[in-house]
């Protein structure tokens, strides 16, 4: 074989991200730890890119890098300032650990060493490019999702939906920042429509090129974000009636789609022949939104403030 | 032709990137550090896309890297006036 720049920019990469982890797992300092997750989960989306896998890449650059990154730093910011170092585990738990992730990572190479080397069996990957033209989509990966195992997609979202009303049970949501100075406030508004539009343009060319439900909402709760940062209150987000309806509407568009298929004389989730493009927009749509309030809400980190008025009026009623 | 102009551009654009993380790991403080970085990042990357624009050779794809280039400069001039600032802040209470 061959050995081009490539592979020198790989094998950097490769040890780049191995030195990341370790740095953001070793030191006591939490606040530089989320930084150097945040350095480790862009350099992810890198190397995803780098295996041609651009869905993967625009995912982890939005969820892992940004969005939980964002995240973790909102809940050090929530502890005493004092409490912002890791403790330190017990030495035998710590071998115990260390052992348990090598045996992990020696099972995940034989694995992979099992999966490349043996011929035996039809490849998953060869009957869903084979099945391509029947899916309604031209992106494998949103054929895949969307349509081959919409079922496990399905229970993805709900798996969301019931992490969201977790997040909505802890009580009431974080204070909101205060007002930022002008210079953040012109950046909020002028990225927060362009996120937007960009989201939106995702969700469209996730039919045919990399982009797809997830990734257009993790966009739209990056909006969310950024507005929280320039100072948003819970009042500006959607009537809290609407919120959950937008919350559910992912699973509902995916439920409905299914069992409209059942009155056809079809199996639940498969598609009558040359509606699956329109159905799988629609439902992308509506999990786009479902995804992006989940994920706001869930850096709100509690209920919105409308959401308690809203219970305890219909107690009255 | 063009794809040699594009080559010294991204040339020129790694000396700059070069000088902005010595500049990062070198200098005293966080303002002089923000000063290398902003500026070497800026110009570094406009020299990047500048000479990926002209290897592309396409239209659309040069005004797609334009618009990654101008939404970089404007977040990342933001950034550094916040974290120059909140330095400043945290001077002054010490």
């Amino acid at each position: 074989m061959e050995i081009t720049l490539w592979h020198l920019l790989d094998s950097l990469l490769a040890i780049l991200l191995l030195g990341l982890a370790w740095s953001a797992l070793s030191g006591t300092d939490l606040k530089r730890g989320v930084v150097l997750f945040m350095a480790f989960g862009l350099l992810l989306s890198l190397i995803w890119a780098r295996l041609r896998a651009p869905d993967l890449a625009l995912a982890e650059a939005a969820i892992g890098a940004g969005l939980s990154g964002a995240l973790l730093l909102l809940a050090l910011r929530d502890r005493e300032k004092s409490e912002n170092k890791a403790g330190q585990p017990m030495s035998l738990l710590r071998l115990a650990t260390v052992l348990l992730m090598l045996l992990l990572a020696a099972s995940f190479a034989l694995a992979y060493v099992t999966a490349v080397t043996s011929n035996t069996g039809g490849r998953l990957a060869g009957l869903a490019f084979g099945n391509l033209e029947q899916s309604g989509v031209s992106n494998p990966v949103t054929a895949v999702l969307l349509n081959f195992r919409a079922y496990d997609t399905l229970l993805e979202l709900a798996v969301l939906l019931a992490a969201t009303l977790g997040i909505l049970a802890l009580g009431s949501e974080r204070r909101p920042f205060r007002r930022p100075g002008v210079l953040l406030g012109a950046l909020v508004t002028w990225i927060s429509p362009l996120l937007v539009i960009v989201a939106g343009y995702l969700l469209w060319t996730g039919a045919h090129a990399p982009g797809g439900a997830f990734q257009a909402g993790a966009l739209l709760a990056a909006a969310i974000v950024m507005l929280r940062l320039g100072g948003m209150t819970s009042e500006q987000l959607p009537h809290p009636l609407l919120q959950g309806w937008l919350l559910a509407s992912g699973i509902a568009a995916f439920m409905l789609a299914g069992y409209l298929a059942t009155f056809h004389d079809l199996a639940f989730l498969q598609y009558p022949a040359g509606w699956a493009g329109l159905l799988i927009l629609l439902i992308e749509s509506a999990a786009m939104l479902s995804i992006a309030l989940s994920l706001g809400l869930a850096y709100l980190g509690g209920s919105p403030s409308g959401w308690d008025e809203r219970s305890s009026r219909g107690k009255r009623s | 032709m063009t794809e040699l102009l594009g080559s010294l551009f991204i040339l020129a654009s790694l000396a700059f990137f070069a000088a902005g993380s010595i500049g990062l790991l070198r200098l005293p403080d966080v303002h002089a550090r923000l000063h290398a970085l902003t500026k070497a990042d800026n110009l570094g990357l406009g020299l990047l896309v500048a000479g990926a624009c002209l290897i592309g050779g396409h239209l659309l794809l040069a005004l797609k890297l334009l618009l990654v280039w101008l939404l970089v400069m404007f977040a990342s001039a933001i950034a550094a006036n916040l974290i120059a600032r909140h330095a400043m802040k945290d001077g002054e209470e010490s």
